[in-house]
């Protein structure tokens, strides 16, 4: 199987969103490529790992403040507002961005956004990007379709540059490369890092100096950057990017042009709703009171960091997500990742058994909803998960992940056998003596229950509990 | 006080002793159960697997079954969670407004068991005696939807002879999750593992819970492993004197 | 043809005061998490991510020096630099070849450690405070803000920001924390 997303498989089936996202090259679905992960051991204890890790410290840095209800609860009504006037926002942030020199763009898709991604940097006549990691540009499928094109886009960030080196795909929204522990990764900077020292070993330390004297020529060189956005001001026409590395400030900063891709839904209304965002994206992403640099620029500033700012505004199925009154929660979403490191099935199944750039929890309602809810794991990503609930409870923007993907299911298409017995199930319950009828029959085959081995995909692991001789509706009736 | 009783329909099949349980302690303190026979099932499953409008009807098999009550009692977590939270919502998405009034009116009269017996009869002590240690699996819709807190350890602390035993990283979802046991059987059983492995960690000799489906998972294992672990409902371990 | 922007906008159609409603929103949080020692709180803070914090005036800055000509901007204080004069170089300068820089800030936040650049007095370009592997910053103690809401009342965000809290740093191996990686590697707080 090929690693690599496949820039003519966009799918657009007519779905939900009617937006146009990479599905990966014979994606098979949730249940299949999650029985594969769960069997590789090393990728289950790396996982493991690395997500328990940060879930406790994600709960020493929000049980910190005594206001975090609040914070969470201001976080969401400012997101559902701007959700509900985005229009009004987004002609504002457009108004602004232009009046400080910059230009704004609209992308419909993501063909869209990449052609007009493509077509600024050849203007400029370069050949090759630096790029900030950003869920934007992965979503559509950007670097792909600039190689397409002849542009080599390189990235920046750590994790991104591991999965880049390693031919690879990400599987986590904050640290892509999270399915590797540092011995992989060691084994991956000697065989694709040129300037690696031939005594690198796996200290992060040692990792990350590595990747440093890597990449720095490149930024001191490269004309033109593309980023992400985290958040964007509407009332000033501000763009902000949160990082951990330098390797933003450095695209942001450095070149001569800059290209930002962000969704329409990254907006906020004023300057003052940093406040809100700027304490729980922190605290939910890396645990950090702060991360390390966060980047605010306004257009152009004359004598300081890049001469063009271009800003592509992605829709990509949002606007179709946003009509709908249960699932448009799901655009509050500030990317911290906070659900995929307390998810269950997550921290078993991995990143890349969602089969898109979004997984874990957030990306089991992102992606149907983008892409719509016609292929095999599209349709299946739903189902992928016990609806404990963990993601619902450390989620900053609140968003009901529960609550959207069994919203989903009732969409999603179902086969036949299942269908049927879903009815029958529903007709035998219908009415009590139904089902006391169906007691009956349990009770008559009690006895094989012991040594049932059907259906295989619970016996398999679990005995089956055995029928009572007698239901307690039975046992009622029979004046007990 | 009068209280129904809604079994749930895995407890009526499967698990009646937690429905014998439950009358049996209410009785013993005094008050009087009803079981009203036209019950069937909440509509848990075909909501969660995707059939909300096979579940409607039973939404409002529910309601009509109940709303004459004062008090109803549910020896399910989920269950419980799923009339309180979901069942108004299933109507009004179905466009029945007037069932959707009826079910949210009806909603804060049902009880989970430990809610009703800490909450609404304000007991901890139920003369239970039960001379076993025991370790006790917070369920994801009790902990996190009906936020029972710790109200089952209010009671498991009042039973005589109890040993009661912390479960290491007990918040953790025991991998059940409905129909999620069989689409995604091998990752509910990753699940599982997990729980199990935690369980025997204790050296309890009885893993208690609040709902009979997480307990036939997490059981069904226990005993395919040969574990010697029981599981019990907590309505059966408040149950039991000497 | 209906342009992208028509057809999203026109998809995005929405009623009522958005002015109104916005003062409508519920901001029930604290605007401050702690009410006094704000300096100390800052140093604990900026300690907590590694930063190497100095409770000192500003004639202790030389002490801080390592190898290599340091980096002002032009409107650096003079005393500052008191006795540096062959040990700093004023932009515009090859950054590549300094050992480090030294500037001033705008706004520092006690409650989180972070110190917020926005590139005007005594700060310089964005680039001067990135390419350095050393950055000295002297805080005044009229600059330390409380927390994350006084410190955004404080600034203009329409000029460049940056706000750093401790050195360069990545999670992203194995989600532990290591410092060091494209930005400078060094930070060093003068609380004055």
């Amino acid at each position: 199987m090929t690693n690599k997303p496949d820039p003519n498989s966009t799918s657009n089936l007519g779905g939900v969103g009617g937006g146009r996202m990479p599905t990966y090259v014979g994606m098979p679905s949730f249940p299949k490529a999650a029985r594969e992960a769960v069997a590789d051991s090393r990728l289950r204890a790396n996982l493991a790992h690395a997500t328990g890790t940060i879930r406790e410290r994600r709960q020493r840095a929000v049980d910190e403040l005594p206001d975090w209800a609040e914070l969470r609860e201001a976080a969401r009504q400012i997101k559902d507002h701007t959700l509900r006037h985005l229009d009004h926002y987004l002609m504002m942030l457009e108004e602004k961005v232009t009046a400080a020199g910059g230009t704004v763009h609209w992308a419909r898709d993501a063909d869209e956004a990449n052609a007009i991604v493509a077509r600024l940097v050849e203007e400029t006549g370069e050949r090759e990007v630096v790029k900030v990691k950003s869920m934007a540009t992965q979503e559509i499928g950007l670097n792909e379709a600039l190689a397409e094109r002849g542009i080599t886009a390189y990235e920046t960030d750590l994790a991104e540059l591991i999965v880049q080196l390693g031919d690879d795909r990400p599987s986590h929204i904050l640290v892509p490369a999270i399915h590797k522990n540092r011995a992989e990764i060691r084994e991956i900077f000697q065989r694709k890092m040129p300037s690696a020292p031939a005594d690198l070993t796996d200290d992060p330390a040692v990792l990350a100096e590595a990747a440093r004297r890597h990449l720095r020529a490149k930024f001191l060189s490269a004309k033109v950057a593309v980023s992400g956005a985290n958040f964007a001001i509407a009332e000033t026409g501000t763009v902000l990017v949160v990082e951990s590395e330098g390797n933003g400030r450095m695209c942001l900063t450095l070149p001569d042009t800059l290209i930002t891709v962000m969704g329409i839904e990254k907006l906020l209304p004023t300057a003052r709703d940093l406040e809100v965002f700027l304490q729980v994206l922190p605290r939910s992403s890396t645990a950090e009171r702060m991360n390390p640099y966060t980047s605010a620029w306004t257009g152009v500033h004359a004598g300081d960091g890049p001469s063009a700012f271009h800003l592509v505004l992605l829709d990509n199925g949002r606007t179709a997500i946003n009509a709908d009154p249960v699932g448009r929660e799901a655009l509050r979403c500030i990317r911290c990742s906070a659900c995929l490191n307390v998810c269950p099935v997550y921290a078993r199944a991995g990143g890349h058994a969602y089969g898109s750039p979004y997984p874990g929890p957030i990306g089991a309602i992102l992606s149907p909803q983008i892409r719509g809810i016609g292929s095999d794991v599209d349709a299946s990503l739903p189902f992928a998960s016990s609806l404990c609930g963990a993601c619902y409870e450390v989620c900053p923007v609140a968003i009901d992940i529960p609550r959207i993907l069994v919203h989903l299911r009732a969409r999603a298409p179902k086969k036949a056998p299942e269908r049927l017995a879903m009815t029958a199930a529903a007709w035998s319950l219908r009415t009590p003596k139904r089902l006391a009828a169906l007691q009956r029959a349990a009770a008559r085959g009690r006895r094989f229950a012991r040594h049932a081995r059907m259906p295989r995909s619970w016996t398999d692991t679990r005995d089956l509990p055995v029928p009572p001789a007698q239901s307690f509706r039975q046992w009622w009736k029979e004046g007990r | 006080m009068k209280i129904a009783l809604f079994v749930t329909c895995v407890n009526d099949t499967l698990y009646p002793q937690t429905g014998k349980a439950v009358v049996s302690i209410l009785e013993r303190l005094g008050h009087e159960v009803d079981f009203p026979l036209t019950q069937t099932c909440c509509g848990q499953m075909h909501l969660n697997s995707g059939y909300p409008h096979q579940a409607l009807p039973l939404v409002e098999a529910f309601t009509t079954t109940f709303e004459g009550y004062d008090a109803i009692v549910v020896p399910s977590g989920s269950c419980a969670a799923m009339v309180r939270d979901w069942h108004s919502t299933v109507a009004h998405e179905a466009g029945r407004e007037d069932l959707a009034q009826r079910a949210k009116s009806l909603a804060p009269r049902v009880h989970e068991f430990s809610e009703l017996l800490v909450d609404v009869l304000g007991v901890t002590d139920v003369g239970a005696v039960f001379p076993h240690r025991v370790t006790y699996h917070p369920t994801c819709h009790g902990l996190r939807m009906l936020k029972l807190g710790d109200r089952p350890q209010q009671l498991l602390r009042e039973v005589d002879g109890l040993e009661l035993v912390d479960l290491p990283d007990a918040t953790e979802c025991c991998g059940f999750g409905g129909t999620f046991a069989l689409k995604n059987a091998d990752v509910s059983a990753a699940m599982c593992a997990d729980k199990v492995a935690a369980v025997k960690q204790t050296r309890a000799e009885v893993l208690c819970a609040v709902d009979n489906s997480c307990l036939m998972h997490i059981g069904g294992t226990l005993s395919r492993q040969r574990s010697g672990v029981r599981v019990m409902h907590l309505a059966e371990i408040l149950a039991s004197t000497a | 043809m209906t342009s992208a922007r028509q057809a999203i906008l026109g998809r995005l159609r929405s009623s009522g005061d958005p002015a109104a409603e916005y003062e409508q929103i519920a901001r029930d949080y604290l605007i401050r998490h702690h009410e006094q020692d704000l300096r100390e709180l800052l140093a604990e803070r900026l300690a907590d991510y590694r930063a190497i914090v100095h409770d000192a005036p500003v004639s202790e800055l030389p002490t801080a020096l390592r190898e290599g000509p340091y980096v002002i901007p032009p409107d650096l204080p003079a005393e500052w630099t008191a006795g540096l004069a062959d040990r700093v170089v004023t932009e515009p300068y090859d950054l590549e070849a300094v050992g480090g820089v030294i500037t001033g800030c705008a706004v520092a936040i006690a409650e989180t450690g972070t110190i917020v650049l926005d590139h005007g007095p005594r700060q310089g370009r964005r680039a001067l405070t990135l390419v350095p592997d050393h950055h000295l910053i002297v805080v005044t103690p009229d600059q330390i803000a409380a927390d994350v809401p006084e410190a955004l009342a404080r600034l203009d965000l329409t000029r460049p920001l940056t706000f750093i809290s401790g050195p360069s740093a990545t999670s992203d191996i194995e989600l532990s924390r290591v410092e060091g990686v494209h930005g400078p590697r060094t930070l060093e707080v003068f609380l004055v």
